[in-house]
């Protein structure tokens, strides 16, 4: 008889291999075949396509839910705790081989049977190969950057929360001016200069500045923080420093979040190559030290400054031009193209253009726009802070906390809060993003409101003429968001039911 | 990385009878040995996930574990007990308490040692050595044999 299981348990450290260890023990005894797949801290290996397939029972012993269990539907199943396969694993392949004769005989022939056993080959599904197979390859790539970048998330989720706070109660306590009192700049009419000594702050820019300052110190470290940690999950401690330094570089060239995604990526996979040469024994203690740091330190910066950093500089000067074309045009239209600008990267190239778009139209007395780029700049935080209470299940816990702040920093206009989302799973929650801030752009531009401030979101509400129809607008944004992201991940879920057996099949067809 | 175990690291003569007092006496050797930088916060780590579901399993052997910003490098904390300590097992005390310390979001290199040696737990002949082991240096060099290979 072929078996295939999963163990899984809430630390994933321990019971998850016991587990496995026990029940492959037990079927061996017992003359089965067995693949068990350990969803657990050490990264599951992903039972192949092709031995679901040919399988005749599925054991899952599992305290928490088991992660893609869509593959194995279809099958006689016997579902237990991972305790039970540990202290009983007799029973419980006992209690399997039970379940495969009380299944109707339908369930077992699987398209392999008529194919004959001899010389079918397994399909290769092991993660962290090089090219990637088949269809089964591709699925475990995406499973595996999707835990990098969830990785790289974690680390950042508490740099979002605690800076995006410390900003918001800047704002709270001084208004609208705290930035430029600290940064330099023009509020109201009255041109501050930036604070060069930052020891002076509290009496330059008062208690408020020191807790924008520090707020913003802690936003200056999410990219560099972000992409540091994806190529820490994906090369362990020697991804740190090329990440980290490919993220301030991404800082640097204005490359923002997406900018840091690649640096990090880059970043893992560099260390990850040089890893595979092979050196002499001499050199071994050095790769770690010296070597490898040096140079993948030095391909990402080259990578990031050279390669990056000139197209990205070009596109920011032609979104301005651009943009600067279309003041005439129809102002809804504007409003929508900047909300989209707005809702695409989250402090990154794209946003910075509409956003100094607005800050130019606040200088030439050109209130709306302000108004307008500040409501799209708030919806996204605010709608994937509602997804995650709506749809709990969509999203991992590290995403429903960083939900929890996200009110509080969409509120204050820092979209930074959308990022944890955006950096986890960019192709769903950027189109929602858009959506959501085009929407609010449009229609703040179509009640024709008007923002004094530059920053703070609700909490300058007082320089917000219609107050109302601006939340109204902001309301509106946030519903499409949270409504597209929903229905976005959930669709994702589907189209991954429906593309597994087509893998399958593909994969025991070639045999 | 770190050796997963040193003698430190053994306690061949537990004298805690409760589960708690027998998981911070092991855990305090962590820390003495720099393992874990917080003591109280790894205990509170340990006890939210034993508080989900007992860990102690059949066969006499409980393995207080957690993943835990309190934890430098991954480490095993062993301890043995003559009299035996309840773990929440339905076929009696615990003898052997294996104390496993993750680090938060270590890397897979990391986590795959800890699979290793938790596979290694399921073996009777494993706990069998461990059960008649003279003294920590022995300890030591089983869980090297058996789970590293060394």
């Amino acid at each position: 008889m072929k078996i295939v299981a999963v163990t899984s348990c809430p630390t994933g450290i321990a019971h998850t291999y016991m587990a496995a260890e026990a029940l492959e023990q037990a079927a061996k005894d017992a003359g089965h075949e067995i693949h068990v797949e350990t969803q657990g801290a050490a990264g599951a290996e992903a039972v192949a396509d092709a031995d679901i397939a040919a399988a005749d029972a599925v054991v899952f012993a599992a305290d928490v839910e088991v992660r893609n269990r869509e593959r194995f539907a279809g099958k006689p199943l016997v579902q237990t705790s991972v305790k039970r396969a540990i202290n009983d694993p007799t029973g419980l392949i006992a209690e399997a081989e039970a379940a495969v004769k009380a299944a109707p005989v339908a369930a077992t022939a699987t398209p392999t049977a008529g194919g004959g056993d001899a010389g079918r080959p397994v399909a290769p599904t092991r993660t962290g190969g090089g090219g990637g197979g088949g269809g089964g390859g591709a699925a475990a790539f995406g499973t595996q950057l999707r835990g990098w970048l969830m990785t790289g998330v974690s680390y950042m989720i508490p740099f979002v929360a605690a800076g995006g706070i410390l900003i918001a109660l800047g704002f709270l306590l001084g208004g609208g001016a705290v930035k430029p009192k600290v940064y330099g700049g023009t509020f109201e009419g009255v041109t501050y200069q930036a604070i060069t000594d930052y020891t002076q702050v509290v009496q330059k820019a008062g208690w408020a500045g020191l807790l924008f300052l520090i707020g913003a110190t802690a936003f200056s470290m999410l990219v560099p923080v972000l992409a540091g940690f994806i190529a820490f999950a994906m090369a362990d401690r020697l991804g740190l420093v090329p990440g980290i330094v490919g993220g301030l570089l991404a800082n640097a060239i204005g490359a923002g979040f997406l900018g840091g995604l690649i640096a990090g990526l880059l970043a893992g996979a560099i260390v990850l190559l040089i890893n595979r040469v092979k050196v002499p024994k001499g050199m071994r203690g050095v790769m770690p030290v010296v070597v490898i740091p040096l140079l993948s330190t030095l391909v990402v910066g080259i990578l990031m400054l050279v390669v990056l950093g000139q197209p990205i500089a070009a596109v920011s000067r032609g979104l301005t031009s651009w943009l600067n074309g279309l003041s005439g045009s129809n102002a809804v239209l504007l409003g929508v193209l900047l909300g989209l600008m707005m809702g695409f990267d989250m402090g990154g190239p794209v946003n910075k253009v509409a956003y100094a778009f607005g800050l130019a139209g606040l200088a030439s007395g050109n209130l709306k726009v302000m108004a307008a780029v500040m409501a799209a700049g708030m919806t996204p935080p605010l709608g994937l802070a509602l997804a995650t209470v709506v749809r709990k299940g969509l999203f991992t816990p590290a995403e429903r906390e960083a939900g929890e702040a996200a009110w509080l920093l969409g509120a204050s206009f820092i979209t930074e809060g959308a990022l944890p989302f955006a950096a986890a799973d960019p192709l769903r929650v950027i189109p929602s993003s858009m959506l959501g801030s085009a929407v609010a752009g449009g229609l703040v531009m179509g009640f024709g409101n008007n923002s004094r401030a530059p920053h703070g979101g609700v909490l300058v509400i007082g320089l917000i003429s219609k107050p109302i129809l601006y939340v109204l607008a902001i309301v509106i944004g946030t519903l499409v968001t949270a409504a597209s992201v929903i229905i976005l991940k959930m669709a994702g879920r589907k189209e991954a039911k429906e593309v597994e057996p087509a893998a399958s099949r593909q994969a025991t067809a070639t045999g | 990385m770190a050796d997963l175990i040193t003698p430190e690291l053994v306690d061949l003569n537990l004298t805690a009878t409760e589960r708690g007092d027998a998981t911070r006496s092991l855990a305090e050797r962590l820390q003495a040995s720099g393992r874990v930088t917080d003591l109280e916060q790894f205990l509170a780590d340990v006890r939210a996930r034993e508080a989900q579901m007992p860990t102690g399993i059949e066969g006499g052997i409980g393995i207080p574990h957690c993943r835990s910003v309190a934890v430098v490098e991954p480490t095993l904390g062993f301890g043995r007990s003559t009299q035996g300590i309840d773990w929440g097992a339905a076929d009696g005390p615990a003898h052997l308490i294996f104390l496993i310390a993750a680090p938060e979001g270590g890397g897979s290199e990391h986590m795959a040692i800890l699979a290793k040696l938790a596979r290694k737990l399921i073996h009777a002949s494993f706990r069998d050595s461990l059960l008649q082991a003279q003294d920590p240096e022995a300890v030591v060099t089983i869980v090297k044999k058996e789970v590293l290979g060394q």
